[in-house]
């Protein structure tokens, strides 16, 4: 029987929370409408490190709608261990306690809030508080801290160690081609759309209610019932909509601490918002350097990868990145060694920002292989198919798939990177010189575990619900499709819900996890109710499906429908009566290691993509513009094209920003960052982005995931910035090692 | 934002009686003023709103000029058909500044009276001699990728972020002010001053005045000019160097020259003197290599700003170039010609 074309995974649909967003009807943290609240400001230190001597207040109570100014002298008892402070994203070391004590650790450190009637009271009485300082010399200069680069003891969750083989030294010391170098990644700050901001709702019987802006409600949940003391049933935290985080959103920022705070002593709903500016305060990528060394026969055949990096933490927390391992991975290269050490300066900790690791790291090295295809007098494109691995050379261990040959086959087709003239500063087009390069992108594919709920109505709605987040990445169209793939749904029926830390147990979305896990967990829940379902259409007279077991059926247009004989159609709603059942409703966890999904835990799970840019430099004037990009993306199952394609352009943007624009200046005599607004810190505006194209690879890959999907958060940004510094090369001959590539760097 | 009076004053005479005092502000499009306010920049105790006065047309002038009227918003200006075809560079020194939202929200005579974005200028927890004086200046010897490389002081290295302003200037334009003592006209090259010892004055504005518009003199400038601006993005990013030239040619030879810098100094850039090294001369990379190291005769860097000065001079050149050639810089396709 003919049906409408079933729309599940791997269709192409519009995100199904488009219309509230571009509506402005989809509320973010800080708009939830909450009544009689108290606005809070924050002041932040002027000083990078010391103490607050005296915090003077007096001006500022003054000011009318001013209710309560709270510092580390003033604020209610609060969690004293550092263990209580350890959130789901904990990093070594002792996490940052907002108005604790009088230290303090870094510039724009929150050091007094003000809370008044209006948030306009509350930001000039802010102005108004006069702080005196005891100062100690501090360093922001991660060069100078360098010096002092070390080992942490304790390795974050996650992190990778770097394994040699072979002697990489020697291997290194005999080639007869030899690039060596260091590669530097400036500091970025995240700088989502959505700015920080929580609302905490105080219902006057010990619970609260918070909006924050987080990339993980039941994170946040835990962190402010370990650090404030609250039952955790009397706290509920709620995300619906998340404009954007890259990783800022992976660890409770200091508004929500702040907020709940202020809630408490004053028993009263408090918001507090950060402002562009103050968007600076927190996270960022950190600064790294990584000195490279290649060395390869005359062919172009790597004999030996040495690959030493360096980021940047703070003083009170190791944060690590897998930055020195991508490399070590992709490349079949029999001698290889990697180091990695931190450096710490008097910033925030640095944290998590899109790809994590790779996007320094796998970047920074895809320059020196360019760099090592033009000693070897081979193409950039060929040089990374002679030295390509299929298994991960790092490891030994197979790929549960690495569709990278097909990448580069197809972005090269589509690039039409065989028309390109190998000699650098061979193509020019009037004041302009033309460059193409390539790179590789590399990432996890991580799957976590993760729990969901489906509820069926009689009337035939379903609703799928999920704890976890949708930071604009399409977590609620993701759910929606799995959800109408497995239990035969048109998307219009099905409502997903999350952001909620009441809803079942989801992770932080981050990793690029998301898809494959929130996705898994939905298909485990849905085919449950199947399970319920089939159970109930046999309580209908004369057992129209004869006693079918699961296998022999599928779900089609609200139908259980016979596979064998598809004529024969139980629609949901009568199976559910004759059961005598109003609902069903199932929960499901998916986990690496349940049930079937053991499959691949001994193999290596990865994206992989092939990026191809043109750019266009007019050199004398150092004015690069990027004019084509094609990103081959081997990602495994697609479960929306639309919004997978959005979420690689996106990351190619991002990329594009990396290449070019994003940097964060510190002033390093006072110890802070000085561009921090949206007028001096540069990212991507439209004139910058031309064409851009996003292919898919087909991958199937049973054994990465239960449904097949690696993820896509993250790979559009990993790599992107070398191939553009690699076209760069090609355009004008220069070499840039130092990313942002600014028009001063062309000129020099 | 501090508390501050509010007035909406109906003409220009109640504006100037309103506007006496010493923190008494002008709020037009409020694109910059209003930013100030929120990061306790600027803190008035008074802010008048002259968005009624009706100093918003453009009308012709005696002898073939035109007149801006200082609260025509800049979008308006840069698409007005007579602005357009007779002052082609001001609508293009327009379009290549901010963003589409930001130039129909803000006017004339705020662009001539917008301040800084010094890095330091804008953050109250660092030393700004303009914002505090006395205080120190943080960009010399800080972060001074976006400062001056002329005309700068020990007290202050700011520039003036104009793009309007480097047309205006090539133009030689006039800025009609009023105020208590009456009216006046000021010319644009003594608009905007250089910081010297009192850098918290951008401009020789006395206390109470008003902008109520600028007169562009007849001579337009249609064929031979460009508005050349080199910058951190392709768009909406102020300029590291910018360039504004104005020439006629006559035959073969350069009959006139006006040039002028943005991004480089406290006030648009230019001399008079320099010039003359173009007139009468063939358009020729000789000429205009000459010329860009006259210009840029006594420049400094701070720096992290070095680099500004071998780009203000093959942008001079370049600049120089597209006039003489009649191709002038497209602000839409971001290709240099």
């Amino acid at each position: 029987m003919a049906t409408a074309a079933k729309i599940g995974i791997g269709s192409a649909i519009n995100r199904v929370d488009g219309v509230e967003k571009v509506t402005g009807t989809a509320r973010y943290a800080a708009e939830h409408p909450v009544e009689n609240l108290l606005y809070g400001y924050i002041v932040e230190a002027a000083i990078a490190k010391g103490r607050v001597l005296s915090v003077d207040e007096d001006a500022a109570r003054a000011v009318p709608g001013v209710v309560e100014v709270i510092t580390h002298l003033n604020r209610p008892h609060v969690a004293w261990t550092d263990h209580s402070y350890q959130d789901e994203m904990k990093i070594p070391g002792s996490p940052f306690r907002p108005l604790y004590d009088d230290r303090i650790h870094f510039s724009q450190q929150p050091i007094a809030l003000v809370l008044a009637e209006t948030f306009e009271a509350a930001r000039y009485a802010a102005s108004l508080i006069e702080i005196a300082y005891e100062t100690e010399a501090h360093n922001t200069d991660f060069d100078v801290a360098l010096d002092d680069e070390y080992v942490p003891k304790k390795k974050r969750s996650g992190y990778v160690p770097p394994k040699d083989r072979g002697d990489a030294a020697q291997a290194f010391a005999d080639a007869p081609l030899r690039v060596a170098g260091d590669y530097r990644l400036a500091p970025e700050h995240h700088n989502a759309m959505e700015m920080f901001g929580s609302t905490v709702e105080w219902h006057g019987d010990g619970s609260i209610t918070v909006w924050d802006k987080t990339q993980g409600s039941q994170g946040v949940h835990a962190y402010l019932a370990s650090v404030f003391g609250f039952s955790k049933k009397k706290v509920r935290v709620l995300n619906p909509y998340v404009g954007g985080a890259f990783g800022s959103g992976l660890r409770p920022q200091h508004q929500v601490f702040l907020a709940v705070l202020a809630a408490k002593m004053l028993e009263r709903s408090v918001r507090v918002t950060m402002t562009r500016q103050q968007m600076f305060s927190h996270a960022y990528r950190p600064q790294a350097v990584q000195s490279i060394a290649l060395g390869a026969e005359t062919t172009g055949k790597l004999t030996a990868i040495r690959n030493a990096a360096t980021t940047s933490t703070s003083r009170y927390e190791d944060n690590m990145e897998n930055v020195v391992t991508w490399g070590l991975m992709n490349y079949d290269c029999p001698n290889a060694d990697a180091e990695y050490t931190l450096a710490q300066i008097d910033t925030p900790t640095s944290a998590d920002m899109r790809a994590p690791g790779a996007a320094t790291g796998m970047t920074l090295f895809e320059i020196a292989i360019d760099e090592m295809a033009y000693a070897a007098k081979v193409d950039p494109l060929e040089f990374r198919l002679i030295n390509y691995s299929p298994i991960d050379a790092m490891n030994g261990t197979p790929y549960t798939s690495k569709a990278l040959r097909e990448a580069f086959r197809e972005g090269a087709e589509a690039f039409k990177w065989s028309e390109r003239s190998a000699e650098p500063r061979s193509m020019r087009e009037g004041n302009e010189l033309i460059g193409w390069g390539c790179a590789t992108g590399m990432w996890d594919a991580q799957f976590s575990k993760t729990s969901a709920s489906a509820k069926l109505s009689a009337n035939g709605h379903l609703e799928v619900a999920c704890a976890t987040s949708d930071i604009g990445t399409g977590s609620y169209t993701v759910m929606t499709l799995v959800a109408a793939d497995t239990l035969g749904l048109p998307p219009e029926q099905i409502t997903a819900k999350l952001g909620d830390s009441d809803l079942p147990a989801a992770p932080v979305e981050g990793g690029s996890w998301g898809a494959a896990s929130s996705g898994a967990a939905v298909q485990l829940a849905c085919q449950a109710v199947g399970k319920k379902l089939l159970k109930a259409a046999g309580k209908i007279a004369g057992e129209p499906l004869d006693g079918a077991k699961i296998e022999d059926v599928l779900f089609e247009d609200g139908c259980i429908v016979l596979k064998d004989t598809p004529t024969v159609r139980v629609p949901f709603g009568d199976a559910m009566r004759a059961a005598d059942l109003t609902e069903i409703e199932e929960e499901a966890t998916a986990a690496p290691g349940f049930g079937d999904m053991w499959k691949g835990l001994h193999k290596s799970k990865n994206t992989h993509s092939a990026i191809f840019a043109e750019v266009r430099v007019d050199e004398e004037l150092g004015v690069v513009r990027v004019t084509r990009i094609v990103d081959a993306v081997a990602a495994g199952r697609i479960i929306n094209p639309k919004t997978a394609r959005s979420q690689i352009l996106g990351g190619v943007v991002m990329g594009i920003g990396m290449a070019l624009h994003e940097e964060t200046f510190s002033d390093h005599r006072l110890g802070r960052w000085m561009n921090h607004n949206f007028g001096e810190y540069h990212v991507p505006v439209h004139a910058d982005i031309h064409d851009i194209q996003v292919i898919f690879v087909d991958e199937s890959d049973p054994e990465v995931t239960p449904l097949g999907v690696k993820g896509l958060g993250e790979i559009g940004i990993v790599g992107t910035a070398a191939a553009i510094a690699n076209a760069i090369y090609h355009a004008t001959g220069k070499r840039v090692r130092s990313l942002p590539i600014t028009i001063d760097k062309i000129l020099e | 934002m501090n508390r501050f009076d509010y007035a909406r004053p109906a003409s220009v005479a109640e504006a100037v009686q309103a506007g006496t005092g010493e923190q008494v502000r002008y709020l037009a499009g409020g694109t910059n003023l209003i930013d100030l306010m929120k990061e306790n920049v600027d803190q008035p105790t008074t802010v008048i709103d002259i968005n009624r006065l009706p100093l918003n047309a453009i009308e012709e002038l005696d002898g073939g000029g035109l007149r801006l009227g200082a609260l025509v918003p800049n979008s308006d200006t840069a698409w007005d058909a007579r602005v357009e075809q007779r002052y082609p560079l001001l609508s293009s020194a327009i379009l290549a500044g901010a963003s589409p939202q930001l130039r129909n929200a803000a006017t004339n005579g705020g662009n001539l009276n917008q301040r800084t974005r010094c890095y330091y200028f804008y953050d109250v927890a660092t030393p700004c001699n303009k914002r505090k004086p006395g205080s120190g200046c943080g960009a010399i010897g800080g972060v001074n990728r976006i400062h001056a490389i002329l005309g700068a002081s020990d007290q202050c290295i700011a520039t003036h972020p104009s793009d309007m302003c480097v047309a205006l200037a090539v133009l030689d334009a006039i800025v009609q002010v009023t105020g208590p003592e009456g009216d006046r006209a000021i010319p644009i090259a003594d608009y905007h001053r250089l910081p010297g010892d009192e850098p918290w004055r951008d401009n020789t504005l006395r206390p109470g005045e008003l902008v109520t518009g600028i007169d562009l003199p007849a001579e337009d400038f249609t064929k031979n000019y460009t508005y050349l601006k080199l910058r951190d993005r392709l768009s909406y990013a102020f300029a590291l160097v910018s360039i504004a030239v104005a020439m006629r040619i006559e035959g073969s030879t350069i009959a006139e020259a006006q040039v002028a810098l943005g991004g480089v100094a406290h006030k648009p850039w230019r001399s008079t003197e320099a010039e003359k090294l173009l007139k009468g001369q063939q358009p020729s990379p000789q000429t205009f290599s000459a010329f860009a190291d006259a210009l840029l005769a006594g420049a400094v860097g701070q720096g992290k700003n070095d680099f500004k000065i071998p780009l203000a001079r093959k942008g001079i050149v370049r600049a120089l170039k597209q006039a003489a050639e009649a191709t002038p810089q497209s602000q839409t396709d971001k290709r240099i010609a």
